[in-house]
């Protein structure tokens, strides 16, 4: 690991002036995922700033009955803060159904939201990896792919991002809170996440030096019917190879309002509009979701190893959707 | 005698384990300790044209920076017991990806790692091969511990005559064994002569091999390993790097440590090598079989002749009178294999269990009846005698307590919710490998008593069933009896490898502790009781009293043969898998195994070697491989977020029984091996199992979800 230089934060502006003025000074939280990528030889900055302790861990209520989460909250406390369980179930789920509960303990939501893919070619420096290194080419196009994305990929990369919370805030309509050397700004959730394109070294619009201080989820409160479906290979501990963060509000047998969003399929949570537009008005049954599970595929491609992701996606979308709407009632 | 032996005792290092008082490899503090870390091959083949180690040797902290043009040259090595006779910074020469370029010994491990990244290699790459399975045209036929045919009876003409035929071909994937201990080795010269603490499956046979490799007398070296975070056969034989810690230490002139990472462990001291498995087999209407042919392929390395034996186990497991196995491998640009839990007989009882459950179907006939019908009463290549096999009552316990009679044969007959349930099961078999030992059992002052062996505890339980063997013939409390291992100063015994421990040390330490029993006999004038022992002691002025005891096969040792008999422990494993009827994920639901192997010295131990290899298996069936990178020549991965093995919500209810057995052929104490047993034919299980849900049948491990889409 290269030597860097570390200090920790004991507030916000400080941390933001330390980060900015150094090109390759990161912030560092629970560090779950970014000591890995530092030890791999990935990650190589010169200064960490440690935000761990920067007071922005408290999770609120706002007053048009929405959630506000600090970035400095841990995976598990947002798991199971009453306000987040009581209202966005299926971020409770999401949130349990990553990692393990050592990790979430020491997970951050802000840090969540930086994580970074976990293609196998990302992580050695030994292959060429355009998001590592841009410009060297992507190895995984050609190499084992099984993982990697089905949906809004480029050839220059097909990684997908790995985050589970994240696949619920993007249906969840979440926005980010972001505190820089220019002040703060708000960044609607499906604008964080970028898509690879000609520059997949880029994983997010967030701008060097901007920290993320809160994740406000807006009131929706049909909410409450809401399911996190996540499929892998192994029970537990493993990022999903397709999952379905599904909101739906059913009554009188018609699906009023949906929101659908999926993961481990493309380089950002990727919200299904062209799902929901089929599910909006029509009958909350199997066959709606079947057509709202093939619209939400259509632009899929696959690699030499995922194809089954395009089924597999589709076939989790319908269950998360009846599981989500249950029968129609 | 006081019946110690049998009790359900729990381990006696339960305690250090769970504290973290258990002192591991890595963990032991030396004066003056310094740390070495690899720089490995990019490449697969090839040679190293430049080494730029100068920004390494600069690096804070460094001592030395090791490669081929400084390290001196050693003398050859030999396979077995080293797991490969290529040894890393002698030469130029690549031949596979992950071999070390590099050593680099700084103050610090976090600065010699920081260095290690500084050397900088350029290569003349040289074409490769990584993928056997597309060069099955270059497989070669060479001796590796068994003999690679075998041939029984006149296979084509029974073959060709009769009325129900099949062929399949099955693939296992390459596995590693991922102990949770890396491993570790600490090397330091102390007046001429070197002390080790390596984590070790064999003090001894490591002690030969540095030996042999340094040119030095083996007494002039010293091997300690008193526990090991997991084993499974990776550190049996001796590797490259035990070597060349104790070179950098000599070199320079300090303790060294050298911890290999997660990445290293994936290139640096074997693998399981995948297999390519054909069946064929042929039998009557009645499910007779008639004709038997099992045949593997496996990967192989460009150095050594280390061969996974896919098919041995067809050699033994049915009565079959023209029966036929074959062994060749393919070399190419990848270390050479090991063994791991449980080799040879593991992967072969995949594609023939897997074969008799299609058969069966065929036939339709239940499973466990033409298991029956195929039953072998002695082995059918060697045509001996088994020295005990208690394998019919494992079948009808095994389905008694299963529950099997309730199983409907139509494929996705049964179900609940979602879930298809599928139940499937298959027999196991493991030759039971012996090896002799020695110990010394020592009455001590107080009346405690001291067992002593250079054997090792890799997890298994020895710690706790050597005090109770002891116990048991001495009349003491197991509690009041201390075992010390793992260190070349002690009596001599094997590698804790091939399931052979208990057997081997445990008649050992029986040995010696009726041999003590007796000097205090007479030293009494007759029967005395265990709780006098410290006075007689007392009353000759003695401090201690000592027995030697040793046991040695009456056969070929590493072997499962004495003159007359043939020794293998077996077993039945059913289990139920759950499958959702449409996102198609397979998921273990319950195993029962009930196994016959010989006296349990400790059914609480013992247990958990079942159960442990259960999980293991499950590994195997459903999540574990490592996925080779084509393009590159190398592992896609090498770590445990992409290499899965289960994890405690993988693992369902595990049952593991054995039936009542002591087989005095085997071992004095009645004993035979179970520590690999267990991880036996729980893949096939699984494999008949997903079939018996979903009708897919799945030839080709891990059973993952887009097989069963």
């Amino acid at each position: 690991m290269k030597p860097f230089v570390y200090s920790r934060a004991t507030e916000a502006a400080a941390a933001v002036r330390q980060v900015s003025n150094e090109r390759s000074a990161k912030f560092i939280a629970g560090g779950t995922n970014l000591l890995d990528l530092m030890k791999s030889g990935v990650e190589l900055p010169d200064r960490l700033v440690d935000i761990a302790r920067l007071p922005l861990a408290e999770i609120t209520a706002l007053p048009q009955g929405g959630v506000r989460i600090g970035a400095m909250a841990r995976n598990s406390t947002a798991a199971n803060h009453p306000l987040v369980r009581e209202r966005y179930p299926v971020l409770t789920q999401a949130f349990l159904a990553g990692a393990t509960g050592q990790i979430r303990n020491m997970a951050s939501v802000g840090g969540n939201l930086m994580q970074r893919t976990r293609c196998p070619y990302f992580y050695d420096p030994a292959m060429r990896c355009n998001k590592r290194e841009p410009g060297s080419g992507c190895s995984a196009v050609e190499g084992f792919n099984r993982i990697h994305a089905v949906l809004g990929a480029s050839e220059q990369c097909i990684a997908v991002h790995p985050s589970d919370m994240c696949v619920a805030l993007a249906a969840l309509d979440a926005v980010v809170r972001v505190q820089g050397p220019e002040g703060e700004r708000e960044i609607p959730f499906d604008d964080f996440h970028r898509l690879p394109g000609d520059t997949p070294q880029q994983d997010t619009n967030l701008r060097h030096g901007e920290l993320i201080t809160a994740v406000d989820l807006p009131a929706l409160p049909f909410a409450k019917r809401s399911h996190y479906l996540k499929v892998r290979d192994r029970a537990s501990y493993e990022f999903a190879l397709v999952s379905v963060a599904a909101v739906l509000d059913v009554s009188g047998g018609r699906v009023r309002d949906a929101r659908v969003a999926l993961g481990g399929v493309a380089h950002k949570p990727w919200r299904a509009r062209e799902a929901e537009k089929i599910l909006t008005g029509a009958r909350a049954n199997e066959e709606t979701y079947r057509k709202a599970a093939e619209a939400a595929l259509s632009g899929a491609r696959a690699y030499k190893h995922n194809t089954f992701k395009i089924e597999l996606a589709k076939r989790a979308i319908v269950r998360a959707l009846s599981t989500a709407g249950g029968s129609g009632a | 005698m006081s019946n110690e032996i049998g009790k359900p005792l729990s381990r006696l290092d339960g305690r250090p384990k769970v504290t973290g008082a258990a002192r591991y490899t890595a963990d032991t503090p030396i004066e003056g300790l310094t740390y070495a870390v690899f720089a490995t091959s990019t490449i697969p083949h090839g040679r190293v044209t430049k080494l730029d180690v100068s920004k390494a040797e600069v690096a804070p902290g460094v001592l030395k920076v090791l490669t081929h043009l400084n390290t001196p040259k050693l003398k050859p090595i030999q396979h077995p017991p080293a797991g490969q006779s290529l040894m890393p910074l002698q030469d130029d020469r690549i031949l596979y990806e992950g071999q070390p370029v590099a050593l680099v010994v700084a103050d610090t491990w976090e600065r010699a790692r920081h260095a290690a990244d500084l050397v900088r290699v350029e290569y003349a790459r040289a074409p490769f091969l990584m993928d056997f399975t597309e060069h099955l045209d270059k497989a070669v036929t060479v001796k590796g511990f068994f003999e690679p045919d075998s041939k029984t009876g006149d296979f084509d003409r029974a073959f060709n005559s009769a009325p129900v035929k099949l062929k399949q071909n099955y693939h296992l994937a390459d596995r590693h064994h991922n102990a949770m201990e890396p491993h570790a080795t600490i090397a330091a010269w102390r007046r001429g002569k070197l002390d080790m603490y390596d984590t070790v499956q064999g003090v001894f046979v490591a002690r030969t091999v540095i030996a042999q490799a340094l040119g030095r007398k083996p007494a002039d070296v010293r091997v300690r390993s008193k526990y090991l975070g997991g084993g499974y056969g990776c550190k049996g034989f001796v590797w490259p790097h035990q070597i060349l810690a104790a070179v950098a230490a000599r070199e320079v002139r300090r303790p060294v440590k050298l911890v290999l990472t997660r990445a290293q462990d994936y290139t640096s001291h074997g693998y399981q090598a995948a297999t390519e498995q054909t069946v064929t087999l042929a039998a009557g209407r009645d499910g007779q079989l008639v004709a038997l042919r099992h045949e593997s392929v496996a990967p192989g390395s460009m150095s050594d002749d280390y061969v996974e034996y896919g098919a041995i186990a067809s050699r033994t497991m049915y009565a079959c009178p023209a029966l036929e196995t074959r062994h060749r491998i393919v070399r190419v640009n990848r270390g050479p294999g090991t063994p791991m839990r449980a080799p040879q007989e593991g992967p072969s009882m995949f594609g023939l269990e897997c074969a008799m459950d299609e058969l069966a179907v065929v036939l339709k006939m239940d499973p466990v009846e033409l298991r029956l019908k195929n039953y072998a009463e002695r082995d059918p290549t060697k045509g001996k005698p088994f020295s005990s096999k208690k394998l019919r009552e494992c079948y009808s316990e095994g389905a008694q307590r299963f529950g099997w009679e309730r199983r409907n044969p139509k494929p996705g007959s049964m179900r609940e919710g979602h879930d298809l349930i599928g139940w499937g099961m298959a027999s196991a078999l493991m030759e039971t490998y012996r090896f002799p030992a020695t110990a010394r059992v020592t009455l001590e002052r107080g009346g405690t008593v001291l067992i002593e062996s250079g054997t090792q505890e890799i997890g298994t339980g020895v710690y706790t069933i050597m005090p109770q063997i002891a116990a048991d013939v001495l009349g003491v409390a197991p509690e009041r009896v201390r075992l010390v291992l793992g260190d070349t100063t002690l009596p001599g015994a094997g590698m804790t490898a091939g399931s052979s421990t208990t057997m081997g040390v445990g008649s050992a330490v029986h040995d010696a502790a009726t041999k003590l029993k007796q000097k205090l006999t007479e030293m009494a004038g007759g029967p005395i009781a265990p709780d006098a022992y410290a006075d007689l002691l007392k009353r000759r002025r003695l401090e201690k009293l000592s027995a030697e005891g040793l046991w040695k096969p009456d056969g070929e040792a590493g072997t499962g043969e004495s003159k007359e008999w043939t020794m293998y422990t077996f077993g039945a494993v059913f289990v139920e898998v759950r499958v959702d009827e449409s996102l198609r994920v397979p998921r273990l639901a319950r195993c029962v195994g009930v196994y016959s192997a010989g006296r349990i010295i400790n059914p609480k131990t013992a247990r958990s070697q079942m159960t442990g290899g259960m999980i293991w298996g499950l590994g195997q069936a459903l999540l574990e491989h490592t996925e080779l990178e084509l393009n590159y020549g190398r592992y896609v991965a090498k770590d445990l977020a992409n290499y899965l093995v289960p994890v405690n919500a993988d693992v369902p209810d595990l049952e593991a029984y054995f039936v009542d057995e002591v087989d005095e052929h085997a071992s004095p104490i009645g004993a035979k091996g179970i520590g690999e047993l267990g991880a036996v034919g729980v893949s096939a299980a699984i494999a008949n199992a997903v079939y018996h849900a979903t009708g897919v049948r799945v030839r080709d491990l891990p059973i993952t979800v887009e097989k069963l889409l």
